[in-house]
């Protein structure tokens, strides 16, 4: 390897000006947290609702709920997000259409939506597998309780089905983080994208991805901690492993 | 905690040996060992490294480069010397340079101070400024015009760091959307998506002329930049290496540059029969007469 090794490049300007190469990391990962945050919830708004239409009685519902969780989950992200990106605003009528153009952050606002229901998806999918779990007594105890069937799913059946499928939901959190590096092919300017353009600016590839793949090791193990933390909270006794 | 000292060790090896073989033999010494000198191409450079339809490298640095191959054939007397074509991307030319798969980079790369720190540049083959391609219809001509409007720019090139200036300095308030590459940044502009695309003046000719209809598109009348060197990248710290390189584009440059200038840049290039039409410059005829491998645009003044 003929390779000339420079750490201290972080502290260098960066040629963008306002800044050292180190603030452009930084400027990358606030947008990568912000996206991430965003679409999570996203995720797990669609996702809840979705997962729970997936196990309702009602048939059409049902059919309703798969659709939309094999469109999404069948399409890769990078499909999708060009698809939001660059096809949803030639389709719709024109003034939309334009409107959507000359939105200023536009792949931001792609990015967040986009991932959030393609991540939507995969936890309708865990939601809906967490409810199915459950014994089918409990659903028969609600109802001869004299619930509604809204009342014995908020009170008896949701508050189970999310401690089991909280692990699982652990991983998708710390999916949606990876995912949302797929937003720098609509431009956005989020942590994989910056650790590009300083390797483009300066030629130091290895320093730039080294300090990508730290960043994300760490907002990714913090990630984990605080779900472990929740999990263990969270956890019904005798239920799961352990 | 083992994981982050472990990965600390990792780090470290990779460190170690960049340092100790920094300085072990020449580029020269590999290829008469190997009998093999490896050039690297870009595969949608035109007009300056491309496929052709044969899918063959084509264009105006590869043509430089097979020069520079000729005479290391001489130099080393290996008249069976072996040419290695390989692809290579913005993303990964620097790791293959360093790790010895490519020994010159014959494409439209940028010289700066900057990426000196981390390779060598011979002689500048072109000069190019980042301007500004918008619809006809817009009658936008000059930078002031882009006021409060959406200007896109390749992600991570230097143009979307001029552009970022320029923007801070003359407080024109512009939403710089960033694109992924060169093609979206035209088709940004065409679509509508934005008023503007700013880039390298050869990239927009050779995209523009490209276009399904060329006619629709304009270039503003200023520029975002001096014009900045284009040169062949090899290996820092080869002195051997270097001066052979250099000798011999110099005297390429000074005795043929012209004829090569006007193959690609004005005449009908595969695939297509495109025309840059980009007449050679005075500042451009400048550099092919007085070979030069400084970084500095200032240098290449009309």
């Amino acid at each position: 390897m003929n390779y000339h090794w420079n750490w201290g490049i972080f502290w260098d300007a960066s040629p963008e000006g306002g800044g050292t190469y180190a603030d452009m990391l930084v400027s990358g990962l606030r947008i990568t947290l912000a996206v991430s945050v965003l679409a999570w919830v996203i995720a797990l708004g669609m996702g809840s609702a979705v997962g729970v239409l997936r196990s309702l009685p009602n048939p059409w519902l049902r059919r309703l709920a798969n659709t939309y969780i094999e469109l999404l989950r069948n399409v890769p992200l990078l499909v999708q997000l060009f698809l939001w990106y660059f096809v949803l605003p030639e389709v719709v009528p024109e003034a939309w259409g334009d409107w959507l153009k000359s939105l200023r952050d536009a792949p931001f606002y792609t990015a967040v939506i986009g991932l959030g229901l393609f991540m939507s998806a995969r936890v309708a999918v865990q939601i809906a597998t967490g409810i199915a779990a459950l014994p089918r007594g409990q659903m028969a105890a609600g109802l001869a309780l004299g619930f509604t069937l809204p009342q014995t799913y908020r009170y008896v059946i949701l508050p189970n089905a999310f401690r089991v499928v909280l692990p699982p939901l652990t991983s998708e959190t710390i999916n949606t983080i990876k995912n949302s590096s797929v937003a720098l092919t609509i431009g956005l300017a989020e942590l994989t994208a910056r650790a590009r353009a300083i390797q483009e600016f300066s030629f130091q590839v290895f320093e730039a991805f080294t300090a990508a793949t730290l960043i994300y090791l760490a907002i990714n193990t913090i990630a984990t901690v605080l779900m472990r933390l929740l999990e263990r909270r969270m956890r019904v006794p005798g239920y799961g492993a352990k | 905690m083992r994981i982050f000292s472990r990965l600390a060790l990792l780090s470290l090896a990779l460190v170690v040996p960049g340092i100790a073989q920094a300085q072990s033999g020449g580029t020269l010494q590999k290829i008469k060992e190997t009998g093999t000198v490896a050039i690297g191409y870009r595969e949608s450079s035109a007009p300056f490294s491309y496929l052709d339809d044969h899918q063959k490298p084509v264009g105006y640095a590869m043509d430089i480069c097979m020069k520079v191959v000729e005479a290391v054939k001489a130099e080393l007397k290996l008249p069976n010397l072996k040419v290695e074509l390989t692809a290579v991307t913005s993303s990964n030319r620097i790791p293959l340079m360093a790790n010895g798969t490519i020994d010159l980079e014959c494409g439209s790369t940028t010289n700066n101070v900057d990426r000196q720190k981390q390779v060598a540049f011979t002689n500048t083959h072109f000069l190019t400024a980042s301007i500004f391609v918008a619809k006809k219809s817009a009658g936008v001509h000059k930078i002031a015009d882009l006021k409060g409007k959406t200007v896109v720019s390749t992600a991570g090139s230097t143009n979307i760091g001029q552009l970022n200036k320029a923007n801070a300095e003359q407080n024109l308030g512009i939403n710089i959307v960033p694109g992924k590459d060169h093609a979206e940044g035209l088709l940004m502009v065409e679509t509508g998506r934005a008023a503007a695309f700013v880039m390298d003046d050869v990239i927009v000719a050779g995209l523009v002329a490209a276009a399904k209809d060329p006619a629709v598109f304009a270039v503003g009348d200023e520029a975002f930049s001096k014009p900045e060197p284009y040169a062949i990248m090899l290996r820092k710290d080869d002195p051997s290496f270097k001066a052979l390189v250099d000798a011999t584009t110099a005297r390429v440059y000074k005795t043929e540059g012209e004829a090569l200038y006007a193959k690609w840049f004005t005449k009908p290039i595969p695939p297509k029969g495109i025309v840059m039409n980009l007449p050679l410059s005075a500042a451009m005829k400048k550099a092919l007469q007085n070979p030069s491998d400084n970084a500095d645009p200032a240098s290449y003044g009309n």
